[in-house]
């Protein structure tokens, strides 16, 4: 607030009798501006736009294991060509799929449950909020530490098999194999576990941004709380904010790594649950060093992310105002 | 790396958050420019020696002791000064970021591959290895050579080999084990009990490296002398399906907390064999006394046995401003110092020395369960290939997991993996 003053008074003390904006870049009321804005916009810069930049620039080489490659091994879209026919990579992707199916509509509505009833309680309110908040504070590696040597451990001491054991079931390996894929379980629960919380918070500040009077009126009006006001004022009123989350959430799932990761043997490199992600890695990173291929599929990737967060804009409408 | 040749890093694996790694070194123009703004590198000043300052990283070695030992082998260096970096977490992606840029140790160990030496990154190391060559076992050489030049140092072997109970195999009346792959499968199922399993083979249940042991099984090469696939053998279906009836039963173990690296599942009772390496082999002979014996994993249809011989070797950065002082301190550490070679291989973990002379000093290694590990790694050792590619071995880690986890057909599978590896190969030599 201070900087916001101090810039805020010359400009208009200089600017003499009628007021007008000054329209510099650098100076005055835009001063505080960039005192705001300027750091974020540096770390940007140097950990998005610059590596963004130059990956798409090495894609266009051959560049294995170097980040500078001469001009000789400039291959044009041949790093693209490679990754799109690469059936590992169309196979993460449909991995990513699967994923996706299963985390964003659970996400979805078990953000949305957790807020209106955390909306509803009359007591110890801000205790709920943050109980449900706190695990988003926890790191996946963290989490998955815990669901894989505590909880989803395979052996007879694991906590689920200790509690199925009580009922006659037999120890399942939850993280092995493929057959059934038990491990989609364990992934799916930590990662609503981890970001329910979040998408909770937003919803409840949308919610509360809901006038008490539309129900009021509807009440007169001979509607029955419940079934009828959720879906006729509620969620209209929630529009825009589920359409924020259900972007947040999309994206989220696409750049799904470290429980797969931490998770899966051999660290995720499994063919039938390869993220996007764990491929890219794999091959950009470790021993790979394929630099070009890995830069061009990251791009396929963020296009790929890109075109579906436009289309779902579009067809929800993100970016409309509320209840319209 | 090739079948899963890094012995504890997984361990420091679930450490770090990769994500932010990607984000960060994988397109490492970010980190280059981060870098050029700080200056510590983790270099000292040399206070200690004439000038020259060097550094040296290793991958975290998980046993108590080797992180005190590698600072002191540093310290007692008078020609330079070294500092040690410890590098928890995926070492193959921090070393090879760290390749990329100024800030790179002058001293690394890891594996040799064909493109670390084609971008330049590597410094021949023939001189320093010169008195002493015919005293490395040859496999230790051909591993760190490429094309007629040697650029690493062999530092330690370790074999990887199944380790059993014998108390538990005299329980059920199994008198030997097993010579074949079969006969381990029979073998695994017979010794599953309700609160025991068989074998533990990892958390892959043994796809992420028995495709590898089957080609030196069955007297194949991952490249023929025609820079092709060389494995490309009907044999290995066959031998894919003793993989898959492994899987089938009920006696492997599966979900353990913890991997095959870490002696755990042994030393806890939950399995009466496992997979395993030698440096495990002091922690389990202080926890299950002498009820170890140890064998090399069976072979596969007609084949042989097999042991893979894994390990590391030091490199010299030849990018880095002091090569001389660099390969100078290699030749002092892991050449010369033969004592501290001695203290490595034997103090902490179990590792076979890469020096036949120290062989026969290692009394550590001279019995019991430790001297036939020894023995059968001399015998059925194999070692990774230099132009053996992570995408080729993916490939192969593959083909296995598709046929075990999800019934492929092991013949048509293959032929997609040889098509991998022939076009990968292709690129390397075409």
């Amino acid at each position: 607030m201070a900087v916001t003053r101090k810039s805020a008074e010359p400009a208009s003390s200089a600017a003499g009798a009628p007021r007008r904006p000054r329209r510099r870049l650098f100076g005055g009321r835009n001063l505080a501006f960039w005192y705001f804005v300027g750091p974020f916009l540096i770390g940007l810069a140097i950990f998005t736009y610059i590596p963004v930049g130059w990956s798409a620039y090495l894609s266009l080489f051959d560049a294995r294991n170097t980040v500078t490659p001469a001009s000789e091994d400039f291959v044009g879209l041949d790093n693209f060509a490679t990754m799109l026919t690469d059936e590992n990579f169309r196979r993460s992707l449909i991995t990513f799929t699967v994923f996706a199916l299963f985390v964003v509509p659970l996400t979805f509505a078990a953000s949305l449950g957790l807020a209106l009833a955390v909306n509803r309680v009359r007591i110890m309110r801000a205790f709920f909020r943050s109980v449900f908040f706190l695990p988003f504070a926890c790191s996946y590696v963290v989490a998955s530490l815990v669901w894989k040597m505590s909880i989803f451990t395979g052996v007879r001491y694991g906590m689920m098999n200790t509690v199925l054991e009580w009922f006659g079931v037999e120890n399942i390996a939850w993280l092995a194999g493929n057959d059934p894929p038990w491990f989609w379980l364990v992934i799916v629960t930590l990662r609503i576990w981890i970001q329910c919380g979040f998408y909770m918070i937003l919803f409840i500040a949308a919610l509360q941004q809901i006038p008490e009077q539309l129900y009021e009126a509807a009440y007169v009006d001979g509607a029955k709380p419940g079934r009828q006001t959720f879906w006729h004022i509620t969620m209209p009123g929630l529009r825009a904010t589920s359409v924020a989350v259900l972007m947040l959430i999309v994206i989220q799932a696409y750049q799904a790594f470290d429980e797969f990761y931490n998770l899966l043997p051999n660290n995720g490199n499994v063919p039938y649950a390869r993220t996007p992600l764990i491929y890219l890695y794999n091959t950009a990173l470790g021993t790979g060093q394929d630099l070009g291929r890995g830069s061009a599929g990251a791009l396929i990737l963020a296009l790929l992310i890109a075109i579906v967060t436009l289309l779902q804009g579009r067809f929800l409408g993100f970016g409309k105002s509320e209840g319209r | 790396m090739v079948a899963s040749g890094n012995s504890k890093k997984a361990f420091a694996d679930f450490m770090v958050n990769r994500r932010r790694m990607l984000a960060l070194g994988g397109m490492a123009a970010g980190a280059g420019a981060l870098s050029a703004c700080g200056g510590d590198t983790g270099r000292d000043d040399g206070g200690d020696g004439d000038g020259a300052s060097l550094l040296q990283w290793y991958h975290e070695y998980g046993e108590a002791g080797t992180q005190e030992a590698v600072q002191r082998y540093a310290e007692e260096y008078t020609d330079a000064g070294v500092s040690v970096e410890w590098i928890p977490g995926d070492y193959d992606a921090a070393i090879s970021s760290a390749l990329l840029t100024d800030d790179a140790p002058d001293v690394f160990e890891w594996h040799l591959n064909r493109a670390m030496v084609e971008a330049g990154q590597v410094e021949p190391l023939d001189d320093i290895l010169a008195d002493v060559i015919d005293d490395i076992p040859e496999s230790d050489i051909a591993r760190n050579t490429l094309d007629g030049t040697i650029y690493g140092v062999r530092m330690i072997d370790d074999p990887q080999y199944i380790v059993y109970r014998p108390s538990m195999f005299e329980d059920a009346g199994i008198s030997a084990p097993p010579t074949t792959f079969e006969e381990l499968v029979d073998i695994a199922i017979e010794l599953t009990t309700s609160d025991v399993k068989g074998i533990d083979f990892g958390a892959a249940g043994g796809t992420d490296r028995l495709g590898q042991h089957m080609i030196h099984s069955l007297g194949l090469s991952f490249i023929g002398d025609d820079k092709q696939a060389g494995f490309d053998d009907p044999r290995m279906a066959e031998a894919a399906e003793q993989v898959v009836r492994l899987n089938q039963s009920d006696a492997l173990l599966l979900g353990a907390p913890t991997d095959w690296w870490d002696p755990s599942s042994m030393s806890q009772g939950l399995t009466a064999m496992s997979w395993t390496g030698l440096w495990t082999m002091p922690v389990l002979l202080e926890n299950l006394g002498d009820d170890i014996g140890v064998f090399p994993n069976p072979g596969f249809v007609d084949g042989s046995p097999t042991v893979f011989n894994g390990g590391w070797s030091a490199f010299v950065n030849a990018n880095s401003s002091n090569v001389e002082a660099a390969k100078a301190f290699t030749k002092w550490l892991w050449v010369d110092n033969t004592e501290n070679i001695l203290d490595w291989c034997l103090s902490y973990g179990f590792h076979i020395p890469a020096r036949l002379s120290l062989r026969e000093q290692a009394d550590e290694l001279s019995s019991g369960p430790s001297a036939e590990v020894v023995a059968m790694s001399q015998e059925y050792g194999w070692a990774e290939d230099p132009d053996w590619t992570p995408t080729m071995n993916t490939a192969v880690q593959d083909w296995l997991s598709n046929v075990v986890n999800e019934g492929a057909d092991p013949v048509d599978e293959l032929s997609k993996t040889v098509e991998t590896v022939n076009s990968e190969l292709d690129g390397i030599f075409g």
